[in-house]
């Protein structure tokens, strides 16, 4: 035992280090589901419905099944006992459609599975599905939620006509009193179109199964390991404790890897039958058909203000677009819009009402930011056109509404508390990276010599670190697990299932400061049921908020057995653990974290009631959401003769609480705005009347290129949560939230000129060029 | 049916009798086993299968394996060489121009590409150069900075 040990004093927490996930992925050497090679594998391909509405009149698998190299077929007659698609989301009278893992006699969107083929390779897959001869008695659809909440519409489901889903309301304060006495009232119609996930790897399932164990060993892209072992166990009738499932490398979620699909219950289903591993990959065609879509709304706003810009309510409502069946969540994801949709705003007088729609589409469900950003765009549309109708600068009436940093924890209209905020200073950090003042001098010399130049405002909340349990469909707490090896190398397990976020780093960077070692001492697992103990995963920005809070609390368990092994190691009654090492300030002797790890699992001598050794284990329940916010402001140019928008500077200063590594948030704003971008400005799902999905490829989808990207200026204010020791917030949905409505804005202030109040997303060059030449679409 | 191909991949002879429908994109990863390079859409229009065949970055989910014959082809698993990254590699991971890492692959041969093309590039070229590769993690801003870094690599 050394006397004198230089101790760790440099702390990684705030740094900007590289990923430790990295060298795997640059050098092509990770493992997604597809590289998995396995012998005697087999490969499955799902046959789809081309149609959007159809009854089936029957279905002969006979040729694919003579096709050399077929091993099995199966149609909704073989899985008719097989189980539902689960939707996790519960509200009060709501309708869910009964949602087979095949359609049975009746087909619902494009991309609706009618039959598997399992084939000894992909090709031959292919052609056998091919070869299926499906009889189709093709009926209307209808595919527009406010067109299938008309009388007469299609109905998607025959047993409810009205395709309504379910309605929902919520009040708080007294709307109608403010609107009796409002001076202005504003309202309008916004749209939140329906947009396409688009992960870069498309879903993908090894399903393995061993008859002679009982096993299945399901590898599988997703968000959320461990809820589709619980879902697919319960739904196949297999033992929970019988069923692994893996998220290796995963490429990229979205939200859109949250849900537990029909492919993973099918995949497992059939594996369990032919009892060889079998292979399913999406394709890109079926990743825009059948894997859920985000967003959907169609927005209702009124919303009530005094003269000198005061907000004094909201009315709401929402037509939602859920599709056809209820994915996991979909339900649930505009309940989160009613939640925050006073955004930053002190009112406490909202309506809100919801009506969910069944159309002929695959469902809506989380995408990146899940209900916020609809919520984020419409109020920050509004306080827009409320500012432009009293003749205020956009900043000025959002300075006005905003709480005081001395109101928090602040409860909102919608039952929220807001846990901490200052949220003047990042419009005030952003007006002045912008020379705002300036910026609108310039604005007006532009104008004057009859260029189009717009300065947009966006000031956003969101809602994060989901979240407390009561509020989640299935527990909002996170786990971790700490394990010092014999050799005094850290692992950590950790509950959550990163696919891009960086957690590896940096939980090993708390871990690092923590326990006083060297970072390369500490490696994280995650996203395997067998290795790590059950978790809930990644979504909702909440891997770092509580992923990462529940890390600290088992450092911290752990810290209080390593202390009883330094004092017996020193013995002494009284030592300090800092630095990677206990000492004994009155003798001044050390023993280091390697020397007590040793000590424990050897187990020559034990502190008195301790075990042998050094784990520990921490299930977080965490309070409260956290609630982030920022700034983020936009200057667009419009060219008259185009409708072409350029952007010429994007500024977001968000505050995500204290920043861990400043370089992956850095990243998650800038990908973040990408994803803002693309909806304010690109993409759309946009299905047809007869329900055939026509941007379903990447040619008709316009995602954001290289090219088409702005450079994004960051700057953060930090203002730490309270609702977890680390004071961290999440950062993972700001820039999609912050994105969309600053974007709006600057366009709607470009063409403010023109009389020009509101655009609908996406802003495509059509758009504009008929809005400024005056033509009707 | 099928016809025989020889072809040199990261420095290694490959031969192999395949159908001439076989993607050369699914030669790579499951017959010569090398799954770096990887399929988002089967449609050239997203760029995570880019590898490099006799010098020109093409995307292999368009082209057939028996295309591939006679040809020299570098993925992205022969790039580093006596474990020493390439240095555009280096330069993704010092500027965190990955987020999933599934474009990544292609993203680097990619950016390799222009950088043999180009020493020098300005932003706009490096951003024009990289309009086949879709990212959805990263917003591309860390992307054009790793391109910076490894240009400016490439000339110390």
């Amino acid at each position: 035992m050394a006397t004198t040990t230089k101790t760790k004093t440099e702390t990684l927490v705030g740094k900007r280090i590289r990923r430790r996930e990295d060298p795997r992925l640059i050098t092509g050497t990770a493992t997604y589901v597809d590289d998995i090679k396995m012998p005697g594998m087999v490969y499955a391909t799902v046959l789809r419905s081309p149609h959007a509405a159809a009854n089936i009149r029957s279905i002969d698998i006979s040729k694919a099944l003579a096709t050399k190299g077929v091993i099995a077929a199966f149609t909704g007659k073989d899985t008719e006992n097989a189980g539902m698609v689960p939707c996790g989301a519960a509200l009060p009278g709501l309708r869910v459609p009964p949602h087979h893992l095949l359609a049975m006699d009746r087909v619902y969107f494009v991309g609706h599975p009618v039959a598997v083929v399992v084939a000894a390779d992909r090709y031959i897959a292919r052609d056998a599905a091919e070869a299926i001869e499906v009889d189709y008695d093709v009926r209307p659809a209808v595919a527009d939620p406010e067109k299938a909440l008309e009388p007469g519409a299609p109905a998607v489901h025959p047993q409810w006509p009205d395709n309504t889903a379910f309605t929902f309301h919520q009040e708080g304060g007294e709307v109608d009193k403010a609107f009796a006495e409002a001076d202005v009232i504003v309202k309008q119609r916004i749209t939140s179109q329906r947009l396409v996930p688009n992960a870069m790897e498309t879903r993908g399932v090894v399903a393995d199964f061993r008859p002679a164990e009982r096993f299945l060993t399901l590898y599988t892209s997703t968000q959320a390991p461990h809820l589709v072992r619980s879902l697919v166990a319960q739904i196949l009738s297999l033992e929970e404790n019988r069923l692994r499932v893996v998220a290796p490398e995963v490429g990229g979620g979205f939200g859109s890897k949250i849900d537990t699909y029909a492919e993973e219950i099918l995949m497992s289903w059939v594996a369990m039958r032919v009892h060889k591993p079998i292979k399913w990959i999406e394709s890109r065609r079926e990743n825009f058909t059948c894997t859920i879509h985000g967003r959907g709304h169609a927005d209702f706003y009124e919303i009530a203000a005094k003269r000198d810009g005061e907000i004094t309510g909201i009315k709401l409502k929402i037509i939602q677009d859920l599709g056809s069946f209820l994915s996991l969540l979909t339900p649930a994801i505009p309940t989160l819009s009613v939640l925050m949709m006073p955004g930053l705003y002190k009112t406490k007088n909202i309506r809100a009402d919801i009506v969910g729609a069944f159309t002929n589409c695959v469902a809506t469900d989380a995408y990146r930011g899940a209900g916020r950003p609809e919520a984020t765009h419409g109020i920050e549309r509004m306080v827009d056109m409320v500012a432009s109708e009293l003749k205020m600068d956009p900043a000025e009436i959002r300075l006005k509404n905003f709480p005081e940093p001395s109101e928090f924890p602040f409860p909102t209209a919608t039952g929220l508390v807001y846990d901490s905020g200052d949220y003047a200073a990042p419009l005030r950090k952003a007006m002045e990276l912008a020379d705002y003042t300036k910026l609108r001098r310039e604005q007006k010399e532009a104008r004057d010599q009859g260029k189009l130049m717009g300065i947009g405002l966006c000031t956003y909340g969101e809602i994060c670190a989901m979240g407390p349990s009561p509020a989640t469909p299935a527990g909002g707490w996170e786990s971790a697990q700490v394990k010092i090896e014999p050799s005094g190398k850290i692992t950590i397990m950790t509950g959550i299932s990163p696919h891009g976020q960086g957690e590896e780093t940096t939980f090993a960077q708390i871990t690092a400061d923590e326990m006083g070692v060297d970072i390369d001492d500490v490696l994280v697992f995650h996203g395997d049921t067998s290795l790590v103990q059950y978790g809930i995963g990644t979504f909702g920005s909440r891997s770092t908020a509580v992923g990462g809070t529940a890390v600290y609390f088992a450092l911290q368990n752990l810290k209080t057995k390593i202390k009883q092994f330094g004092a017996m190691l020193l013995e002494s009654e009284d030592v300090e653990f800092a630095g990677g090492q206990c000492i004994d300030h009155k003798t001044g002797k050390t023993v280091s974290l390697k020397e007590i790890a040793f000590a424990a699992y050897r187990a020559l001598k034990l502190p008195p009631g301790a075990e042998p050794g050094l784990v520990a284990t921490s299930f977080w329940e965490p309070p409260n959401f956290t609630f982030p916010f920022g700034a983020h402001l936009v200057v667009t140019e419009v060219d008259r003769d185009t409708g072409a928008i350029s952007i010429r500077r994007y500024i977001a200063v968000d505050d995500c609480g204290k920043i861990l590594n400043p370089l992956l948030v850095d990243g998650q704003v800038h990908g973040g705005v990408a994803q803002g971008l693309g909806q304010a400005l690109w993409e759309q799902a946009v299905y047809d009347d007869n329900g055939q999905l026509v941007t379903g490829e990447f040619m008709d989808y316009v995602m954001p290129r290289a090219h088409m990207m702005p450079w994004i200026e960051t700057a953060s204010t930090v203002t730490p949560t309270p609702v977890n020791p680390l004071g961290v917030k999440g950062v993972g949905e700001a820039g999609t939230i912050g994105a969309s409505p600053a974007v709006v804005n600057s366009v709607v202030d470009a063409l403010a000129p023109l009389g020009v109040r509101h655009i609908d997303m996406p802003m495509t060059p059509e758009k504009i060029w008929r809005l400024v030449s005056g033509r009707a679409a | 049916m099928s016809q025989s191909i020889n072809l040199t991949i990261n420095g290694v002879p490959y031969s192999h009798t395949v159908e001439p429908r076989l993607l050369l994109i699914h030669y790579l990863r499951e017959i010569a086993g090398l799954t770096g390079p990887h399929i988002g859409c089967e449609t050239s229009l997203c760029g995570a299968c880019t590898v490099e065949v006799n010098g020109k970055a093409i995307k292999s989910c368009t082209m057939f394996a028996v295309q591939a014959d006679g040809t020299k082809i570098v993925t992205i698993e022969g790039l580093a060489s006596d474990g020493k990254l390439h240095k555009v590699q280096e330069a993704f991971w010092n500027e965190h121009g990955l987020q999933c890492g599934f474009c990544t692959p292609g993203m680097i041969m990619a950016s390799k590409q222009i950088l043999d093309r180009n020493p020098e590039p300005t932003e706009e070229e490096i951003r024009k150069g990289l309009e086949g590769n879709i990212c959805r993690c990263t917003g591309y801003q860390h992307i054009v900075n790793a391109v910076k870094a490894a240009a400016k690599a490439g000339r110390a």
